[in-house]
């Protein structure tokens, strides 16, 4: 019983890591069609962010809650106008271009900060269930999460910025007839992806390894997620994490990390194969 | 009408002459070091020729070509240890990366699977193999007398021998000239290929899939050759490449393998053959000279000069050359030049 | 007209890249100036470009220390070094240039196994002499090649008993999924059994995985004495830190053939997290000998910026150094033969990590081997063993008897 407890918290903590590095990619992707190689920098940007800063004296949570997110965040504002906007419409190009500033990304970081900048310890201290402990921070994981996707659910269907962002993913020439800044919402989207980046750097900080290889490790995973979810930000990052997630974290635990992996692919890929669109090309067709 | 099969033939067949000049002279004027390194270089020409083609003119975006690069490299491996020789190993590994092709395609062609949907399941099944052939660490996983390594892979795969006197090996300068015989082979067929009438509609289903579905052709069909004999090139530069380096390991599977594949193709040039290869080599050209070089970083410029190519090049490097060239000779050469047949 | 002179062109651009390509990358022969070549093969950049600076800083600071005291044979001593970026196939070719175009005398370097069998091979066909500075799994069978670092059957051979005597029978081992990992694990378990122990569960990980609960519960589950960690690379350095937040660090002890090798672990992790692992390498900065004391101060002072971490590799490639040096001048000559005919003679050398030999029959060393405890960063040395035998190749290898053998040997233990 105890056993089963903490292997559903570990289901849900995987699909908490799904959600996480996936949600930031998917607002891009699905809003923009650009494919953000560089997302796994910019989680790794977080992750350096909370690691230099708390070095500095500032509170733990501040650096991974507002420091984390506020510092990617303005740092893809930087990328989307020196980069990305030239390359709208042009989906590989921007394949390219990413990729490029990935390497850019790693080969800086390593430069300025170093490749052993010391980490930090994981807050709270654990939980015991039965025979078994259980970091808080795992628990804490799992609240993140969700929080993250009901933000970016609430923002878009029940404010006005949400609102013109799906407009303007559905048809920018009326928004900007409507006299609305197109662009500006498409710096704002991909600020926003990026500073949802940078969360979840910050977040997996005290429970990774930073250095600068780590974001090369998660962008895989986390473009697959999204593929798989569709072009539907919430739904299909909700659906896509879920299904993945507990089923290879299921395999991980009953055969080993190896097959748990492979499981991930293989399972996305029957998913694509059903679904040729994503999950969200096909049912759920009306949600965000 | 002679002047467009003028103009069609007359760069492939300078492309041919030029690559069997340099079949000839290389191993005469170069020493040993330099052809290897040559050799490294027509080998990847290859392989980004697999995805140049289907791309650019068949439509289909791989972003997992690296599969039958990988494939052919490890069938290659395993059956030239077991075999001695390696002519029929060669064969071996381009038929099952041609079948293998033909597998894959039909789970996605057959499954409506397009743009970047089908992208992703490239890069989701060459990062199966790369998840499976990474555990084989073990001694258990043998075939024959080959072990298969796992993270490590297979070293000390046999050097291509001779297909007329298979207990031979080829000699460095004999190897360089072998692959580039395949590479110009290669190259011209694709190009009668594109030329031919199965050419034209495979290139109008990458402009238009419904019309030329409505037109009456077999869109999956077609797009179902053509991966294949992508995979087949594909998997013909992984045996070789496998050979050159004596060694295969499973990063050849990784996301960095077939990510550099499709950006030699945009850097190069999408829908043109010389471009990518031009791309390979140059960027490759380039990775090395700052291996050599004391820059703070690589990373840094490597990424900065790929961003600075997408930007300033929106086209790739080989069709941008060429316009800056053409609008040069026409500045130049008066306007009754440009009129001129070539 | 047009349309074919662009073409033209362009492709005479395409021969020009490839023919520069070709060029000699020096600007006049090295033989001519009368310099001796060292090539140095670290991974500068790249995902253990921590392990390969090191390395390769203590490399060129040999090579000053070469030529302060007058270089060899009366001639300079030169470093060319090359960054292959953690890329096999630029191992490769660098390993061809040094051979061929640089005339290397010796090359120093190859970190992973990878990377050591891409280029031995290379190195062991156009007969340039080469020095492996790597802790590695065992079983590199090769004249033409010195293996410093230590071997499973030297430190895990020392390490198990320890650990085990310290903290009980049973053991959970957890591993890297590749060559290394698979062979040490292996090794463990022998151990293990031979002193009456018992391995309760080995877990491979492959080497992207940064996930630890499943196996973390799993520990928990199976409740061992203490676990043994083969992890290595920057994604499984999470495991520490997910263990000690799931309050585990009070539970169950941790010992390692691999925390701190490169160094950089114990700059990431924190010492909370991190003090109390107990591992066992061939170097630690803290031996207390004047040879150590000594060189320790020498490297802090050449850089004391950016100091290089002080660890097995760094400190043996310093080794490598210091025994070619010796064997160049011992024989007089530059010639390779001579200079193996020197190193396999059973000299012992005093070096920073202790005494060392080279044994002939599989040129590995023969050294002392030391066992430390993680303390605020700084490694306590605990035990130290001395002319430990690399008894694990020395299964499989005798170059006395095979001089031409050029294989890399998997040691089974089955």
């Amino acid at each position: 019983m105890d056993y089963s407890l903490v292997v559903a918290i570990e289901l849900l903590r995987e699909v908490a890591g799904l959600i996480l590095i996936a949600t930031g990619l998917a607002i891009v992707f699905g809003m923009m069609r650009v494919i953000n190689i560089a997302h796994g920098e910019f989680i790794m940007l977080g992750g350096y962010t909370v690691v230099l800063t708390t070095k500095q004296g500032v509170n733990i949570w501040i650096a991974i809650l507002i420091l984390a997110p506020l510092i990617v965040g303005i740092f893809g504002v930087i990328v989307e106008r020196l980069i990305i906007r030239h390359l709208y419409g042009r989906i590989i190009d921007s394949l390219l271009a990413t990729w490029g500033l990935s390497l850019f990304l790693i080969g800086f970081v390593t430069v300025v900060f170093g490749n052993t900048v010391e980490g930090v310890t994981t807050p709270f201290s654990a939980i015991a269930i039965g025979g078994y402990t259980v970091s808080i921070y795992t628990l804490f994981l799992i609240f993140a999460a969700m929080a993250v996707i009901a933000s970016v659910y609430l923002t878009l269907r029940h404010t006005k910025a949400g609102l013109i962002a799906r407009a303007t993913m559905q048809n920018p020439d009326m928004v900007e007839t409507l006299g609305i800044n197109s662009k500006l919402v498409y710096m704002a989207t991909f600020g926003i992806g990026a500073a949802f980046a940078g969360l979840a750097g910050g977040l997996l900080a005290p429970i990774s390894g930073v250095v600068p290889s780590m974001g090369a490790l998660l962008i895989g995973k986390a473009f697959i997620t999204v593929v798989t979810g569709g072009t539907a930000v919430v739904a299909g990052t909700l659906s896509a994490s879920s299904i993945l997630g507990s089923i290879s974290q299921s395999v991980t635990f009953i055969f080993g990390p190896v097959f748990g992996d492979a499981t991930l692919l293989f399972v996305a890929l029957i998913l694509l194969r059903l679904l040729p669109q994503g999950i969200t090309g096909r049912i759920f067709t009306r949600s965000v | 009408m002679l002047r467009n099969i003028h103009k069609d033939w007359l760069g492939a067949g300078f492309v041919a002459v030029l690559g069997l000049a340099i079949l000839i002279f290389v191993p005469v004027y170069f020493d040993l070091f330099e052809v290897l390194q040559m050799t490294k270089y027509v080998v990847l020409a290859l392989f980004v020729l697999s995805l140049a083609y289907i791309w650019g003119f068949g439509g289909i975006l791989s972003f997992g070509q690296a599969g039958f690069f990988g494939l052919g490299g490890y069938v290659f491996a395993v059956s030239a240890i077991n075999m001695g020789q390696t002519t029929i190993p060669f064969l071996i590994a381009i038929a099952l990366c041609v079948l293998f092709a033909g597998a894959l395609g039909y789970f996605m062609f057959y499954g409506r699977l397009n743009d970047v949907y089908l992208g992703v399941v490239t890069l989701v099944v060459t990062l199966i193999l790369y998840k499976l052939i990474n555990h084989t660490a073990g001694p258990e996983y043998i075939i024959g007398t080959a072990r298969l390594g796992g993270f490590n892979g297979i070293p000390s795969i046999p050097i291509m021998t001779l297909p007329w006197q298979p207990d031979q090996e080829m000699e460095p300068a004999q190897m360089f000239q072998y692959f580039m015989a395949i590479l110009i082979a290669v190259y011209v067929l694709l190009h009668v290929l594109i030329k031919s009438k199965f050419g034209r509609v495979a290139i109008s289903i990458r402009e238009n899939e419904v019309r030329t579905s409505l037109l009456g052709y077999d869109v999956r069909l077609y797009k179902l050759c053509i991966f294949m004999i992508g995979g087949a090139i594909g998997g013909a530069a992984g045996a070789m490449w496998a050979s050159y380096q004596t060694f295969v390991d499973p990063n050849i599977f990784s996301l960095e393998w077939s990510a550099k594949c499709l950006i030699w193709v945009i850097a190069g040039g999408v829908g043109t053959l010389i471009g990518p290869i031009i791309g390979v080599i140059a960027l490759e050209y380039l990775s090395f000279q700052l291996g050599q070089t004391d820059f703070i970083n690589n990373l840094i410029v490597l990424g900065t000069i790929l961003i600075l190519v997408v930007l300033l090049m929106p086209k790739g490097l080989f069709p941008t050359f060429r316009d800056i060239f053409l609008k040069l000779w026409r500045r130049r050469g008066g306007q009754g030049d440009g009129e001129r047949p070539g | 007209m047009t349309r074919n002179i662009s073409r033209r062109s362009m492709l005479k651009g395409t021969a020009a890249v490839g023919a520069a390509s070709a060029l000699p990358m020096l600007p006049f022969s090295a033989e001519a100036a009368g310099e001796i070549i060292v090539g140095g093969l670290h991974d500068l950049s790249g995902f253990i470009d921590f392990a390969g600076i090191p390395m390769n800083q203590i490399m060129l600071m040999a090579i000053e220390e070469i030529n302060a005291s007058g270089g060899l044979l009366g001639k300079k001593v030169k470093g060319v070094v090359y960054d292959p970026q953690s890329n096999m196939s630029m191992y490769s070719q660098f390993a061809t240039q040094l051979a061929l175009k640089d005339k290397a005398s010796v090359v120093m370097g190859g970190i992973t196994s990878a990377s050591r069998e891409t280029i031995r091979p290379i190195l062991h066909r156009f007969k340039t002499l080469y020095f492996y500075n790597t802790l590695y799994e065992g079983g590199v069978c090769d004249r033409n090649e010195i293996t410093l670092g230590t071997t499973p059957a030297q430190t895990v051979e020392e390490l198990v008993p320890y650990t085990m005597g310290m903290w009980g029978k049973k053991v959970y081992t957890i591993a890297a999924d590749y060559n290394y990992g698979q062979i040490t694990a292996a090794w463990v378990k022998r151990y293990v059994e031979q002193n009456g122990g018992e391995v309760v569960a080995t877990d491979f990980f492959p080497l992207d995985v940064t996930n630890f609960g499943p196996t973390i519960s799993k520990i928990q589950s199976a409740k061992p004495d203490m676990v043994m960690s083969v992890l290595v690379g920057g994604a499984h350095l999470g495991f520490y830190n997910q263990w000690a937040a799931a309050g585990m660090k009070k539970e169950i002890p941790i010992a390692s053939t691999t925390f701190g090798a490169g160094g950089a672990e114990i700059e990431i992790i924190k010492p909370e997290v991190a003090n109390g692992i107990v591992t066992s390498y061939g170097y630690y900065p803290s031996i207390d000998s004047p040879a150590n004391n000594a060189w320790v101060a020498k490297v802090k002072k050449r850089y004391p910026e950016k100091t290089p971490f002080l660890t097995e590799l760094s400190a043996f490639t310093w080794d490598g150094m210091m025994i070619w040096a010796d064997a160049v001048r011992t024989a007089g000559s530059m010639d390779r033969m001579k200079l193996i005919e020197v190193m396999e003679s059973g000299k012992t050398y005093n070096l920073p990590s202790g005494q060392c030999s080279i044994d002939p029959k599989t040129h590995h060393a023969i050294r002392d081997v030391y066992i430390a405890d993680l303390q605020d960063k700084t490694f306590i040395i605990k035990k130290k063993f001395s002319q430990v035998q690399p008894a694990d190749t020395q299964s499989v290898c005798d170059l006395v008897k095979n001089p031409n053998s050029n294989k890399h040997y998997e040691i089974s233990l089955k």
